[in-house]
Parts: C-alpha cells; structure tokens; sequence
C-alpha cells in the first residue's frame, strides 16, 4: 500500500515505471513490499540499522571528536539490475579496466600513446597524480590496478555513464557484503523469488587475485592487508577484508625494511612480505619518497617494489588515469590499445585547460558540474542548477587562476530508486559501485554498492554528506521462466 | 603472528578481566561495609583505592573518600585509566585493532559490552549497580567462552589466556590486601562469627564460596588465605594461575622455537607457590608476601613486551 502515493516524477526509477507500476523484474519485490504493513517495513529497518550498530560496522567521522561513530545509514529497500543490464555492465567495465591497465603501463614506461598524439603529453605529465618515481617500472604481470570500484551514473533514458574509475583505494566492498547479509535477514521470501548473484564469495577472488600477482617465483605468497590504523573512516573495511582473506592486518610500524626485502615483525623475529594490499594512499606510503612526515608508511617500501621484491595491489601511480582529466580520454585509449568502441561512455567532459571547452564552460556553468581534477568524496566540486551567482563567480576565479585543476560535465538527473524516508517510500537519487579485480583473468563481482542520496532532491551520494547504501542485487539470467526457474534456483542454493 | 596482534590480544584479556576484577573490589567492600555495621562507614572506602594503587590519581581528582566519590572513581571515572570504563574502553579498542584475528561473536560481544557501559555512565547513578556488575561478569564469562570456543587454540589464544591470568592473580593478591587492610587494625576479630561471614563475603566476590565449602567446609581466615593463594585447582587462586601462565607460555616458547629467560623467572614463581606454607605466609607479612607478587607480575609483564611484543630478535 505504500507505493501507492509514490511518484517517480519523471526521473528514470531503478524499480518503477513512469506509470506507477512496477518493472518487469521487481515486480515479486515490490509485491512482497506492499504486503508488509507499513510499520513492519519501518520496524526492519529499524533492526538492519541495530544490526549495523551492534557489529560495530561503523565509519569513523574526522570532524567529530576523535573515535566518534557512525553507521553508514542502510536502506532495506534493494536496487535491482537486471541479467541483460548486468551482462553489459560486466563486459563495458572488463573492456574499460584492461585498456586502462595497458594506459597506466604505457605511461610509465614507453609512452607510445602520448608519442602517438591520442592526448597531449603535457596534459598526462602535468598531473599531481603522475608519479615520476614510477617511471620504468611494469609491477609482476604487468598488472597495476587488482582492484577498482569504478562510479556508474544512470541518466533519466536509463543509460548507464562511467563517472570516475576510482584505480587507487576504492573502498566500500564491505559494505556490499555486510549490506547484503543484512538484507538476506531483512526481505527472505523476495530475495529467495529473485534469484539473485551471490557477492559472499568476494575474499576468495580477492585473496587469489592477490596471489596471482605476487613476485615471480614465488609459489605461496606471503600476503598481507595494510592499514593506516583505527582512526581510518575505513578501518573496519581493512580488517573485515584481511579476515575475509585470512591473512594479516598489518599497520606501517609493523612492518620494516631489511635487505630490501619488506618485513613483518612477528613474535618469531621478521617475517618475509610478498604481497601487500594496501589501504594507504600513495603519498603515505614511504617517507623516503614521498610525504616525509608520513608516520603511516613505510621507509624504504618504493625501492622494493622497485626492486620487485613486494607486490603493491594497487601499483603505486594508477592515479594517474583518476585525473579527472584524463579520465576525458578513456574512450580515446580503447580504441587506441583494443581498437574498440567503448561499450560504456564517459560523462561528457570539458576539459578546462581546453581554451575553447573553458570558454564554453564558464558561459554555462549554471547547468555544469565543476570538479577539481583529484578530488573525489564530493568535494571540490560546484553542482551548477544548485548553485547561486556568488558560488558561480568564485567558482570561474578559481577556475581562471588554474585550469589545469578543473573539469566540468552536464549535470546528469541521477536515476532514482524506492528509499523509506520517515513513514513513506520517496523517490532518492542512486549511483553504483561495482568491483572489479584484475588477477588471471578480468572478474566484475555480480553486485555492488548503490550509494543512495538520502536528502530530497540531493544528488550528492557520499556517506561524508548524507549518503547511505543499498543491497544491490544483479539477477541471474533465468529469472523469468517462472516454475523452472524456481526450482532451479532453489536447487543450486542447496 | 604479528608482535603487535599478539601484545593487543593480551591486553584486550587483560582489561576486560581488570574491569571484572573491579566490580569485585567493590562488591567485596560493599559487603565488609553491611557486614561490619555501621560505625566504621566513614572510613571503609579508603582501602579500596589504596589496593587498587591510585590513590594519587584519585587525590587530584577528589577531597574525600566517600562511597560516592570512590564508586564513582572505580567505575565511570574516564581520568581513572583503571576505572571500568576506561577498562572497557581499551578492551574494545585493543579488540578493535586485531578484528581480522578474533572471531566476529567475540567482537559482537565486546561491542555489546562497550555500549553497554556507555549506557549506564550516561545515567550517572553509583547505587544499584549490581545489576550492572552482574552483566558485566556474565559478558566476562561469555567472551572467555568465545575466546575458548571459537579462536584456534594457538598462539592468540595461549597470549589471551596468559594476559587473562597474570591480570587475575595480580587482583586476587590485591583483594586479600583490602581484606587485611579492614582486619589487621583488629586482630581481635580473628575467629570470631564476624571474620567468618566477612571471609565469606570475600570468597562470594569471587565466586569461590561453593568451592571453598567443598574443600574446607567451615569458614575462616586461614583457610580461605590459603584457598585463594596455593589453591591448585581453584581458577581464581593464584597458583592455579601461575601455573596456567607456565603451561601457555611454555607452548607458546615451543611454537615459536625460542628459548628465552622468561620460563626460568615464571619457573621459579610456580615453584615458590608450589613450595610455600600458609602458615609461614600468615605468620610473616602477608602485605610483603602480596606485595613481592605483585612485583613478579610485574616483572613477566615486563619480559613479555620486552621478548615477544616489541621483538628486537633479528632475522
């Protein structure tokens, strides 16, 4: 009975069609949704979040007092994506990870890509994110990013866009497994209708995505998490993830470089690391290198992984292809290593360095995103259409003064999915993390993080400004012949 | 294991059985305080801050040694490092930074216990807190029961048990000292009805009564002393402890191939409880005897950093 006021308003809705009724493959969803008394649907709610609270599953906030707690607020209502969207979601990102995979190798070692004119050389070599101490390296395999949680934006046709490609920490996927969990609680009988991917089996993949790339030679890795301590906003991420894996987590002052090797120091004496999936940022890393007053890393670390004595997951530099900037050109780098069609677009991007795309960009701003090129978490960042004269006019002075620095984009009217907001279903602007990791082969884990903006009309979807999240369920390819298909499901769930 | 995990795993035991081991400080002295009747209350509290060792700290932070200002010191006090809160606190975040290493039910559970004490410290009421001590213990027992039951018995699990022990020994050495503190002024209460219910209100503190009565039957002062100090079966007396303490670590020395000094100084321990005579004890200065304990303690905590938790063997 709760949907019945609901209004998609014309956005594109993950559930609901513009006329009221609900899509082809949420219909058993929406179904068991309407047949729970309003105050049933609230109270679930109410116990996912205790759930949260109780196991600790919380982000740290760095303006709030020190240690301060909080829980990314869960909605139980799921976003659905279905087989056929899944299948072309997995192969865009597959296509889209391996050519900026060859991209980052490419830059740091022959450059046949800027020597060929496909973008400006002083474009790529002027970013922040360019890390010169990576020059000649190809990491083991040749692969630099074993883990990405690229942004996907759907517009109001219901397109999916690639927004950032997030190759350095993406962080969240604990929150895919965690949110998941809960929600299994939280709606059985539709989540058992639906025939949904697993996700649970993520620290399997990651763990062997690891192991694949350790150094040569090496047949049993010695493999290790490292964080940058309790204080982390993702602490809780770090050590759910090592005990996913089984492996352990690790803080910079456990760790030491001796005969350039890095080292464990365990009650044994120093133990030999192989593979190092770290939640440091590259700037944190190794005080000799870079951040000198970093406490968190390192010293000596760069020059093993130079050496290839340690594997870094993620190579130290990937952030190069981050650069807002230069993410305008990930279509142009498919085709130039795949000779490929993107099978998923960039957002538009004006490249404010661009004479000709600033022009354009300062004359219309109100309908723009501004973004500074290396800032993610929403901030930086100007939504033009919420934006008043004032915001514009500083906006274009910092603009002026450095546009190397900024990038706009047109405002896309996000796609919008059924939230519970107080006693009713609202409609709340969505985005969505899947994630990838690149070990033998290419793998897209079949689920995801949906980001919800919980504040109306807001399309801001980080945790730091209001966001909460979602069980995402991809379904499986048999979904709709009905009996069969049930029993199927059934059987393989046995 | 890492030398970090390992010191974190001892001391997330060590905390949570000191805060246990503080709600039977207190309910120790709230039973002498009934049990004595009323003309010594106003100076029954003092002792149990001097046995506890902060005294300085509490001084600067209070005039007097009142029930109110002493519970309150001991239990919701985030100045007292030892207060339950501030031990709550350090158990969680000690369990907190090795997560990947306990299991999910023991982290449920210091979670719980943690929101727990947040909750009564917002009512900032001192009286009626045995319901509060009561869950506390029972949180105690269920954690240790995780702690037995769901983490693989290896390393972490002998480092917890040691951090646990050494923790417990320490305060029932220190609860026998606030027993004497109240007595020895008297020594015309030895024997007599009162040292009987007094000495049973000090082995109902630590769940030992039942035990006791088993083994001794009747109640009195020398019984009890030797109950809680040789006892070799008792989980909470001393011996049993140290003995505990010896085995674990012993295993924990043969897992990891090291031969260090620490099993000798541990040795000798259990070998003087071993050797030791209450009557002798009793006879001598039962303040010296606990104090030279408690520099033991004090000594293998000490040699345990030293040696396993900020390891400087080299490769």
């Amino acid at each position: 009975m709760v949907f019945e006021l609901y209004d998609t308003e014309d956005f594109y809705d993950e559930l609901i069609n513009n006329d009221g009724s609900p899509r082809k493959e949420a219909i058993p969803l929406v179904e068991c949704i309407k047949s729970l008394p309003n105050n049933i649907l609230r109270c679930r709610q109410r116990e996912a979040e205790n759930t949260l609270y109780q196991q600790g599953i919380t982000f740290n906030v760095y303006s709030e007092k020190k240690g301060t707690e909080k829980i990314m607020p869960f909605d139980i209502i799921p976003r659905i994506i279905t087989a056929k969207e899944w299948n072309v979601i997995q192969m865009g990102l597959k296509q889209r990870i391996e050519a900026l995979n060859l991209f980052i190798d490419d830059i740091y070692n022959e450059q046949k890509i800027l020597k060929d004119n496909i973008i400006p050389k002083s474009l790529v070599l002027s970013s922040e994110c360019y890390l010169k101490q990576c020059k000649d390296i190809s990491p083991p395999k040749k692969i630099w990013i074993h883990v990405t949680g690229t942004d996907l934006v759907r517009d109001n046709k219901g397109e999916f866009y690639v927004l950032e490609d997030n190759l350095r920490c993406p962080s969240g996927i604990s929150y895919v497994l965690q949110n998941r969990f809960i929600q299994k609680r939280t709606l059985p009988k539709a989540f058992q209708k639906m025939c949904v991917h697993p996700v649970s089996d993520y620290g399997d993949y990651l763990y062997e995505t690891l192991r694949h790339s350790a150094p040569e030679g090496i047949e049993k890795p010695n493999i290790i998490v490292l964080t940058p301590g309790i204080y982390n906003s993702a602490y809780y991420e770090h050590s759910f993830l090592a005990q996913q894996m089984g492996v352990p987590l690790a803080q910079g002052s456990d760790l030491k470089v001796i005969n350039n090797h890095v080292m464990l120091r365990s009650t044994k004496g120093f133990e030999r690391v192989d593979v190092i999936y770290r939640r440091i940022d590259d700037e944190f890393l190794d005080p000799d290198v870079f951040n000198k007053d970093s406490l968190l890393g390192v010293p000596g670390i760069m020059e093993c992984f130079r050496k290839g004595t340690v594997t870094l997951a993620n190579a130290p530099g990937t952030g190069i292809a981050d650069d807002k900037a230069v993410y305008a050109y990930v279509p142009q780098m498919i085709k130039y290593y795949l000779d490929q069609d993107p099978i998923i677009n960039n957002v538009p991007t004006f490249i404010c360095d661009n004479k000709k795309d600033l022009t354009y960009v300062l004359e219309n701003m109100e309908s723009m995103v501004v973004k500074a090129v290396n800032l993610s978490g929403g901030s930086g960042m100007l939504i033009g259409p919420k934006s008043t004269a004032q915001e514009r006019e500083e906006f274009s002075e910092k603009i002026k003064k450095n546009p190397r620095n900024y990038i706009a984009q047109p405002t896309i009217a996000l796609s919008r999915t059924p939230t519970i907001i107080g006693k009713n279903i609202e409609g709340r602007h969505v985005d969505f993390r899947p994630y990838i990791l690149y070990g033998k082969s290419i793998f897209v884990l079949p689920g995801g993080l949906t980001r919800v903006a919980l504040k109306k009309g807001s399309l801001v979807v980080n945790s730091s400004q209001g966001g909460g999240s979602k069980d995402t369920w991809v379904l499986k390819d048999n979904f709709h012949n009905s009996k069969t298909t049930d029993q199927h499901c059934k059987t393989t769930k046995l | 294991m890492l030398s970090r995990v390992a010191s974190s795993i001892y001391w997330m035991s060590r905390y949570l059985e000191r805060a246990d081991n503080v709600t039977r400080f207190i309910d120790v002295n709230a039973n002498l305080i009934l049990d004595m009747g009323r003309e010594r209350k106003d100076a029954q509290w003092e002792p149990l801050v001097r046995a506890t060792g902060d005294e300085e700290i509490f001084n600067n932070l209070y005039k007097e040694y009142n029930e109110k200002n002493v519970i309150n010191f001991l239990t919701f006090n985030k100045k007292n490092p030892n207060s339950i809160i501030s031990c709550i606190h350090n158990f969680r975040e000690n369990s907190r930074t090795i997560r990947e290493v306990i299991s999910s039910e023991m982290w449920e559970v210091a979670n719980a216990l943690y929101h727990l004490v947040m909750k009564h410290s917002r009512k900032h009421k001192i009286d009626d807190l045995q319901e509060f001590f009561i869950e506390i213990h029972n949180y105690n027992s269920l954690f240790t029961g995780f702690i037995e039951n769901t983490m693989l018995h290896d390393e972490g699990w002998h480092f917890a048990r040691i951090g646990r022990l050494l923790e417990r020994a320490d305060k029932t050495a220190r609860m026998l000292d606030v027993k004497y503190f109240f007595l020895l002024p008297n020594l015309d209460y030895i024997d007599t009805p009162y040292d009987a219910v007094e000495w049973g209100s000090v082995l109902k503190s630590v769940n030992g009564f039942e035990m006791y009565r088993k083994q001794f039957h009747r109640v009195n002062y020398k019984n009890v002393s030797e109950f809680l100090i040789l006892n070799e079966h008792f989980p909470r007396a001393i011996r049993y402890c140290i003995h505990s303490i010896s085995r674990s670590l012993q295993h924990i020395i043969n897992t990891l191939g090291v031969d260090v000094l620490i099993s000798l100084k541990i040795n000798k321990l259990r070998i003087t409880l071993d050797e030791a005579n209450i009557n002798y004890i009793l006879d001598n200065d039962i303040h010296k005897f606990v104090d030279n304990l408690q520099l033991k303690f004090n000594a293998i905590d000490e040699e345990l950093d030293r040696i396993f938790f900020n390891t400087t063997i080299s490769v």
